[in-house]
């Protein structure tokens, strides 16, 4: 059973990586479009704070440009941690998002504690209430972020599914499959919940299972079981197959923001003349354009710089 | 009750989807706050119901004739769906495929844009002018006929709709219910552009089908690109004009100006909005009056297109809005300016130094510049000399959306005026937060039919009310009071605007540009530049 459960939990993490990657890649291999930012640019050195840009200044094109990843940093940390944006524009939707979001970045941090734990216990460290100093800190760590994922993911996933059930707004809004998505992530953290309070309230079992999986070994110095409780299974299948699932899905978007954001609403680079920017949209313009209206006519053959350069040959009113 | 209509309602054939009722538009302040003490809004005439498509709401944009048959109904439907296609190319769409798409597969659903639009808002929130509800309808086309092959699974994935001539010819409307003024873009957590899908549908239309409102294409782009201006000035009227302006000036302010024309090598070229030619003569007349007086080396030109800075393709047709942009800047390469200074037109001004940044290369990539930037520098730098006391009344800045969100020009305008008008205050919100005026994205000049009614009752609501917020208190028409508005498009819009709701002559609240008020307190020029009339 253990060889299959590694098996599903593998999988899952090369569709999660695979996913991201060739989403990712797709992405950033799209054209340069036009400039379409939007302002506050957060990179904006000194002006950032109301929304200014480098264009204020005069001849703005003969100086340096002050750019600031720290102005970034300013806005993407709360953005991210604490749905920021959410908070100031839809504070009654952030009451209910912020918990599953916050429980799924717990998730994150629980996994990579299980992950250090599954290092240590296969290197030979005892990670338990009885070990070392280090091994004893892991151990009680582990299962408070685990239990406040847990509980934090379960009911901002069961506080968002009821809105968009009984708020009629919602509800027009939401497809078939985003009622599934949310029972999904609900029914898996409540499983989580159950499992630990039934079969392993420490988390020991799972960090077990951990330290087979980051170490590739069916026999892993240490572990105490064979496999793992019925129920740790079943949480163990379910939070595999959710990863696998969620960058598929318009969730991606954890990753997206980030084009989102950089590509598009903070994208102010200004195209100078011989630069990187100016040899794309050169090659652009060589694109061939097939949009049939009267005043354009593309033929699949000419060009945008053609077309562009080409007058309208449209009746003009009387 | 309000009737609650959902997403897939939009392909349902009926008389109306949605239906416009001035009690349930979003109070205004006093005088104003009971319906009765607010215009009718005009119904549809019986012969506009009968010919063109009007089952979206009770106002039309577009024109678009009633099918005559069956055979015109699949036509539309099969070029729209061609349309659609297209837009999903990198070779018909590369201008703006990576935002589209992005927004396109990742709304969550949050409705966080729907409590920043202004439409929303101020019509009383109807379902149809949500910024979600455009996006979804469109959303849910491109995901059926687009990303996947139909299969049992779809509408459960994305969402039921059904494509029909009353799904497209609606949604062409629908794409003329946003003034792209993108506030909803800035609070969406994920980053979706609900703005930007409107920009994207009307390009689809206009681009495939050849539908777009008639004063943006036809009486707009099309003309200017003809005759030079979407006014029909031709470079003879337009020089003609300037010089009476130049006389009226000069009489007015005790100065002699004469407007330098086509003149090689200066370093700057000023290109205004023509509109303000005819509309607002005194604007052009008051930046030469600063120019002048500045000793700037200046010129306007008189070549084709080159006197009329509006670029009407950035709102629904991205060919369009590249051949404008690629006139201006060959005007500029002829003429051999060190830059473009953009008069106060918003629009105008993300076109070509914004949006046209990756469209312009080689020589004609020639630097521009906002007159808010050259204007704050003259007088900073004391070539212009003011004296606020004579400017000493009531002023509040209405905030071009172009301008600032979508420019992030912010503070040279303000350091003006809380240099030249001791009576500044802002509207709230301002800066980058700020309302449209409802004029946005062509529609300060759209009034056919009832569209006029629509835009003040609605688009233009929000703006109104926060004018007479800005001036509580002093609404009393023996206090006279500016609103000071840098753009052609929402001058437009708010004279239509005062005119609608008669606000001269109640309460005496005038608008006009920022260069008007800096004319009016140079110290070198008689007093009394402004004439406070309604015009």
């Amino acid at each position: 059973m253990v060889s299959a459960l590694l098996a599903v939990s593998y999988v899952s993490l090369a569709v999660f990586l695979g996913a991201i990657v060739c989403r990712a890649v797709k992405l950033a291999r799209l054209p340069i479009h036009l400039r379409w930012e939007l302002y506050p640019v957060a990179h904006e050195k000194g002006r950032a704070s109301y929304g200014g840009s480098y264009l204020e200044e005069p001849d703005w094109w003969t100086k340096p440009r002050r750019s600031s990843l720290a102005g970034e940093l300013k806005v993407m940390i709360p953005e991210i941690l604490l749905l920021a944006g959410v908070w100031e524009h839809n504070r009654g939707h952030w009451f209910r998002s912020f918990p599953f979001h916050f429980g799924l970045y717990l998730s994150a941090g629980l996994v990579v504690l299980l992950g250090i734990g599954g290092i240590a216990i296969a290197a030979g460290a005892d990670v338990s209430a009885a070990g070392g100093a280090m091994g004893r800190a892991l151990h009680h760590l582990t299962y408070v972020v685990g239990y406040a994922a847990l509980w934090f993911g379960l009911i901002g996933a069961a506080a968002l599914l009821a809105k968009r059930v009984f708020d009629e707004d919602y509800r027009e809004y939401t497809k078939k499959i985003d009622f599934f998505n949310l029972a999904f992530f609900a029914a898996t953290f409540a499983v989580a919940i159950v499992a630990h309070g039934l079969a392993d309230p420490r988390f020991v079992a799972l960090r077990d299972y951990f330290a087979r999986l980051v170490t590739f070994d069916l026999s892993a110095a240490g572990v105490a079981s064979a496999s793992p409780p019925g129920w740790i299974a079943v949480e163990i299948v379910l939070a595999s197959l959710l990863l696998a699932y969620i960058p598929l899905t318009h969730m991606s978007h954890f990753f997206t923001k980030w084009f989102m954001y950089h590509d598009v609403r903070w994208s102010d680079e200004p195209n100078l003349p011989g630069g990187e920017i100016e040899r794309q949209v050169g090659r652009m313009l060589q694109y061939p354009v097939s949009w049939s209206a009267s005043h354009i006519r593309g033929d699949g053959k000419k060009t945008w710089a053609e077309v562009a350069a080409s007058e309208v040959e449209e009746k003009q009113p009387s | 009750m309000k009737k609650r209509i959902k997403v897939e309602d939009i392909s349902k054939p009926s008389p109306k989807l949605t239906e416009l009722r001035k009690e349930d538009f979003e109070p205004l302040p006093p005088p104003f706050e009971r319906p009765e003490s607010t215009p009718d809004f005009a119904p549809l005439s019986e012969s506009a119901r009968e010919r063109y498509e009007s089952s979206l709401d009770d106002t039309i944009a577009l024109s678009i004739p009633k099918p005559q048959s069956k055979q015109e109904e699949d036509e539309l439907v099969a070029k729209f769906l061609s349309g659609l296609q297209k837009l999903f190319t990198k070779e018909n769409n590369w201008t703006f495929l990576q935002p589209l798409l992005l927004s396109m597969e990742h709304c969550a659903a949050c409705h966080t844009c729907s409590d920043s639009c202004h439409i929303y808002e101020a019509s009383g929130r109807n379902p149809v002018y949500r910024p979600a509800y455009r996006s979804e309808v469109f959303r849910r086309l491109y995901k059926k006929y687009v990303k996947s092959n139909g299969g049992l699974l779809q509408a459960w994935r994305d969402g039921e709709i059904e494509l029909n001539w009353t799904t497209v010819a609606r949604l062409a409307e629908l794409a003329y219910r946003c003034n792209l003024c993108r506030r909803c873009a800035q609070t969406c957590p994920i980053g979706v552009d609900n703005g930007l899908i409107a920009h994207e549908i009307r390009k689809l239309f206009s681009q495939e089908l050849g539908i777009a409102a008639k004063e943006l294409h036809q009486s707009g782009s099309v003309l200017q690109l003809a005759v030079g201006s979407s006014t029909g000035m031709n470079a003879a009227v337009v020089k003609d004009n300037i010089e009476f302006i130049d006389e009226d000036v000069s009489e007015k302010t005790g100065m002699s100006i004469t407007t330098p024309w086509d003149k090689s090598g200066a370093d700057v070229l000023l290109i205004h909005n023509a509109g303000e030619i005819l509309a607002w003569p005194m604007n052009p007349g008051a930046f030469a009056v600063i120019f002048e007086s500045a000793g700037l080396s200046w010129t306007l030109s008189s070549e084709l297109v080159g006197y009329d800075g509006i670029n009407y393709g950035v709102w629904y047709d991205d060919v369009q809005f590249a051949r404008v942009a690629l006139k201006h800047a060959e005007v500029a390469r002829k003429l051999g300016v060190k830059k473009i200074v953009l008069g106060e037109c918003g629009h105008a001004h993300k076109a070509l130094t914004v949006i046209a940044d990756r469209v312009l290369t080689g020589d004609l990539n020639i630097p521009r510049e906002s007159c808010m930037v050259t204007l704050e520098q003259l007088i900073a730098s004391g070539r212009i000399q003011v004296d606020p006391a004579r400017n000493d009344f009531p002023v509040t800045l209405h905030d071009p959306c172009n301008l600032v969100r979508l420019m992030g020009i912010v503070e040279p305008q303000r350091r003006i005026l809380r240099r030249i008008a001791p009576q500044f205050r802002e509207m709230h919100p301002h800066g980058v937060h700020n309302y449209c005026c409802g004029g946005g994205s062509g529609f300060a000049i759209m009034s056919g039919h009832n569209f006029g009614d629509w835009r003040n009752q609605i688009s233009g609501r929000k703006k109104l009310q926060q004018i007479l917020n800005a001036f509580e208190g002093e609404l009393d028409p023996s206090i006279k009071k500016y609103v000071c508005t840098p753009c052609s498009n929402c001058k437009g819009q708010i004279r239509d605007l005062f005119n609608y709701y008669d606000i001269w002559e109640k309460h005496s609240i005038l608008y006009d540009g920022l260069v008007e008020l800096i004319v009016n307190c140079m110290t070198d020029v008689k007093p009394g530049f402004i004439e406070w009339e309604m015009h």
